[in-house]
């Protein structure tokens, strides 16, 4: 998902050793952090927090804040194809938001204490991780319903618990974000849906795009929960309050009577409802594919981070003008003083 | 200049929702002067009608409160029951008041 700790197990290794020693709760300090949010109480930017704690949400949150910002990226792809003027309308306004959410996360970011150069930087030069899905190509135009439909669908899963997370400014981010989401995922839901009723052609279209999309998706929400060793700490401090499988079981659930109910077939010969769990059974995912993807395998993966450094470079004259304009400004007004 | 660790300075945005409201703090933005600053507030923070007037300031310019000295600053309040109605015992035949 946006927010799974991405690191590969030698990153986090790696991590640990540069981590300076300290004893594995530092009791008196620590321990009324985590009973203030025992207690439900919202944690504030300038409060005492234990240093782990700053820097998971830094990262938790500079990742969320790097997946809206490259995930513009793959739908941008359509924005000049799209099949009408309503749709290009409603796609661009979706990018938009997805830029906005981006920068509502770099915002409660910043609150901790890096900047948002800082995390930006760590983007650019490939240090920082953004989610896996967005290294997968969009190649018909069915791919931009199914990116609605299914991976805003899975951010949903995701982020709704994400609104009650501890620490208020990434609560609130949050929030702001969740109360948007949701025409990104209807708007994607009706192009599958007009495909599906479309001609044979574009019905195959659709489904192929679910084809290929699906896995990648139920796959965003992360390792399983036997695999993924930090999450019982995060869940403690409810920066995390539902594990990988949870959430996981919770999108296929929701999602599967959404396919049925327009005609297309999810690709996992395994699906079958559970009567006795109230639940999808579902086949095993392919965790390889997964975390070659992480390290940079992933079709797009090397076009995505290019495309962010040069829009950033391209960019540099326009951040030149605004400061030399900025600079004229202020001095003509202290001239007039 | 302008330049925060190459970034530009850090602006808090305040919105009011609609005349009768007061603004409220709903984030922030980064902009080279203070007429930027408002206009990627509005950009960012009423995409879907969500205000009617922004306020937007460099948050260098904002004096804050520090946390560690909240005992000192809002504890004495909590013993000074006097400044609430309820505090005083009025007769119940009395009324309006
Ligand atoms: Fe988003
Ligand atoms: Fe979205």
């Amino acid at each position: 998902m946006y927010t799974t700790d991405l690191r590969t197990a030698e990153e986090k290794a790696k991590a640990r050793e540069s981590e300076p020693r300290k004893p594995a709760v530092d009791a008196a300090s620590d321990g009324a952090f985590q009973a203030r949010i025992d207690d439900d109480q919202f944690i504030e930017p300038k409060d005492d927090m234990p240093e782990a704690y700053r820097k998971t949400l830094t990262r938790q949150i500079s990742q969320h804040a790097h997946s809206e910002i490259v995930g513009m990226l793959p739908e941008g792809n359509w924005v000049k194809r799209a099949p009408s003027l309503r749709r290009k309308l409603i796609l661009l306004a979706k990018i938009q938001d997805e830029a906005g959410h981006g920068l509502y996360l770099y915002s409660a970011g910043e609150t901790l204490g890096t900047s948002r150069g800082e995390m930006v930087d760590a983007l650019h030069s490939g240090r920082a991780k953004y989610s896996t899905i967005f290294n997968y190509p969009t190649t018909t135009w069915a791919d931009i319903g199914a990116v609605g439909w299914l991976v805003d669908g899975a951010a949903i899963v995701n982020q709704i618990p994400l609104c009650r997370t501890s620490y208020g400014p990434y609560a609130r981010a949050m929030v702001r974000v969740c109360k948007e989401e949701s025409f990104h995922q209807r708007q994607g839901f009706e192009i599958m849906a007009a495909l599906a009723n479309g001609t044979r052609e574009q019905k195959r279209m659709a489904q192929d795009a679910l084809n290929r999309w699906w896995w990648p998706s139920i796959m965003m929400f992360g390792p399983t929960d036997a695999d993924s060793s930090n999450s019982e700490q995060s869940m403690a401090w409810k920066i995390k309050r539902f594990s990988n499988d949870e959430l996981r079981q919770r999108f296929i659930d929701q999602t599967v009577p959404q396919a049925e109910a327009i005609g297309l077939k999810v690709p996992d010969p395994d699906l079958k409802w559970n009567e006795e769990r109230g639940s999808y059974d579902f086949g095993p995912l392919n965790w390889d594919e997964f975390w070659a993807v992480v390290k940079g395998d992933g079709v797009a993966n090397r076009d995505r981070l290019e495309a962010r450094q040069n829009a950033y470079s391209e960019g540099a004259w326009v951040r030149e003008a605004a400061e030399a304009y900025a600079e004229k400004q202020s001095n003509s007004a202290v001239a007039a003083e | 200049m302008s330049q925060t660790g190459g970034d530009w300075d850090l602006y808090e945005v305040f919105i009011r929702s609609k005349n009768g409201m007061s603004h409220k703090h709903v984030g922030s933005v980064h902009a080279a002067d203070d007429a930027m600053a408002l206009q990627n507030a509005r950009d960012l923070y009423t995409r879907r009608s969500e205000g009617v007037s922004i306020w937007v300031i460099a948050s260098k310019n904002i004096t804050a409160s520090d946390p560690g000295d909240s005992a000192a600053l809002f504890e004495p309040a909590a013993d000074k029951v006097y400044r609430h109605p309820t505090f005083y015992t009025i007769p119940d035949n009395v009324k309006n008041l």
